[in-house]
């Protein structure tokens, strides 16, 4: 068990936020993922919902906290609680992007100021495997974990008024894909076809923290055919199992 | 059915909100002020979390093709009844082909119109709250239909309203507790952020009010954290934005203050111009212990 020291604090009348050191690391994600999984199946009724960032996690109840030591105290149990939990199951998606120039709007500036080729910074895009911390910002915006730093750019001075769904883009030291039309100040260097939050289903997004990402490059051509399966709702996202 | 011939500013349906799919990034919505919305469910006896209409600064004329029983609440934004003025608060007759408009804002900025049984519009994550991306619309169109169950009235010869205060639309005090990065802030700033009074920029709408005054900030950004409804953000210019219920799941800035939810129902009375002035409310542990102790000492002495 790892050892960290979390502060909890009462946040509103019926939330508590607890705190794990502010960095984003992949030791606290796992931590809070496990946290997470024992609060779900305690026995701490009158429980919302629980929801994660990167080194954080809001619980939230139905009603008004009564007495905010009381219930520090129960979950500062449940935390420290050594039962085991069946092994968690996450999965490795597969996502294609299309980078070429009509969707890259920012690639050539990125290659110009950092002195390298688009091919090589889309190498180093695709190449690496990204963590899913959370979801947040947008419905379907994924926070991920593992950019390459040779290819990380500052976000824009103004932000585009509208970026298109779809948009993959890098902002600092973060890459991550605009899951609907929105404005945003992230620097845009290709597309993805897939639905990243699809309403019809009862769970809207397909992956969960834990899981990882890996982007790979497709034609133009490709994004079309893969848009209009997915319009249709018949293309099958490829990923694999991983055990954590 | 209820059919919009003119939208008003910005009318939307909605409830209670969206809870329990924050984890997937989705705002919580829902009426800005639960309090009107709730007490115009009630007096129709409708359950609290049915639908209304929630109606911003201008109306909306509507026309009725059933008969019905409506009630409106919140802002009094001079509702008529087919030429006739009606009571804010009171059960209302409607009948087939009746029009409902508006006129103009005497007080409040939001109001809100329940029918008999609720609106029956789109549920999406079990919520009719539009919000864009979640729901096909986000906003009220001329033309669209509204389905609303029928009701065979008649029964209703009622003349009684319910007399809100008018000192809940007035009141320029917001409720707070500190924010998580309150301590965060030097005790110039704590002071000056409690004790100044605010106004509320031109930019307030249902996902955020923005602050005119700035309040002087050397806090860094931190880092994505989770916010709430009535989450008070410090940028790194010194504006400070009160979230409110369309609100994204997390954000980076500093929580400076955290709105007693009561409190968010009053701000949403309040529109550009408006000021207002925190009061920080010490976490009600202390009076609650001395309810208790005060409990458990009167009860044993009715034991002995």
């Amino acid at each position: 068990m790892n050892d960290f020291q979390l502060t909890y604090k009462q946040f509103g009348e019926r939330s508590v936020l607890i705190d794990w050191s502010s960095k984003v690391d992949k030791k606290i994600l796992e931590d809070i993922i496990l946290f997470k999984e024992r609060l779900e199946k305690s026995s701490i009724k009158e429980l919302i919902e629980v929801n994660l960032a990167y080194s954080s996690m809001l619980i939230s109840y139905k009603t008004t906290i009564d007495n905010i030591y009381d219930e520090i105290s129960k979950l500062k149990t449940i935390y420290s609680t050594q039962n085991k939990i069946k092994k968690l199951v996450f999965r490795q998606w597969k996502i294609p992007v299309c980078y070429e120039d009509v969707f890259a709007l920012d690639l050539e500036e990125i290659s110009i100021k950092k002195k390298m080729s688009k091919q090589d910074i889309i190498r180093q895009h695709s190449e690496a495997i990204y963590t899913v911390f959370f979801i947040g910002f947008l419905p379907g915006f994924l926070y991920l974990g593992g950019l390459n730093s040779a290819i990380d750019f500052p976000r824009k001075q103004t932000p585009r008024l509208q970026i298109e769904r779809g948009a993959v883009a890098i902002g600092g030291n973060q890459t991550g894909v605009y899951p609907c039309q929105s404005p945003g100040g992230w620097n845009i260097i290709g597309n993805s076809p897939i639905n990243f939050f699809d309403i019809s289903n009862d769970c809207p997004c397909f992956s969960k923290s834990g899981d990882k990402i890996k982007f790979y490059p497709i034609t133009l051509k490709k994004h079309k055919d893969i848009s209009a399966l997915v319009k249709a709702g018949v293309y099958q996202l490829e990923s694999e199992v991983l055990y954590g | 059915m209820v059919k919009v011939i003119k939208s008003g500013f910005y009318s939307t349906i909605q409830d209670l909100g969206r809870s329990r799919f924050q984890k997937y990034g989705v705002p919580v919505s829902g009426v800005m002020d639960f309090y009107s919305a709730k007490l115009a469910n009630a007096l129709l006896d409708n359950n609290e979390s049915d639908a209304v209409l929630e109606i911003t600064m201008t109306g909306p004329t509507l026309q009725f093709n059933c008969d019905t029983i409506m009630c409106v609440s919140g802002a009094d934004i001079s509702s008529i009844l087919n030429n006739k003025p009606i009571k804010l608060n009171s059960i209302v007759n409607i009948k087939k082909d009746d029009i409902l408009s508006f006129g103009k804002l005497k007080y409040g900025f939001r109001c809100y119109l329940a029918v008999f049984g609720g609106f029956q519009t789109e549920m999406i994550m079990n919520s009719r709250s539009m919000y864009k991306v979640i729901t096909s619309q986000n906003v009220l169109f001329v033309n669209d239909e509204l389905s609303i169950s029928e009701h065979i009235n008649s029964i209703i010869k009622s003349n009684a309203s319910i007399k809100v205060n008018t000192a809940y639309f007035s009141s320029k005090e917001i409720k707070v507790y500190k924010g998580p990065e309150f301590d965060l802030l030097t005790k110039a700033q704590q002071q000056q952020l409690l004790s100044k009074e605010f106004t509320i920029s031109k930019d307030n709408n249902r996902m955020a009010y923005q602050l005119v005054e700035p309040l002087k900030n050397n806090l860094k950004p931190i880092i994505t954290s989770l916010v709430l409804p009535g989450t008070v953000q410090l940028t790194p210019s010194g504006k400070l934005i009160i979230l409110m219920r369309d609100c994204q799941t997390t954000g980076g800035y500093p929580r400076v203050l955290q709105l007693k939810e009561s409190s968010i129902n009053v701000l949403s009375q309040k529109f550009t111009g408006n000021n207002i002035r925190f009061k920080i409310k010490e976490k009600n542990i202390i009076i609650s212990t001395i309810f208790y102790m005060f409990f458990y000492i009167s009860r044993n002495i009715k034991l002995t």
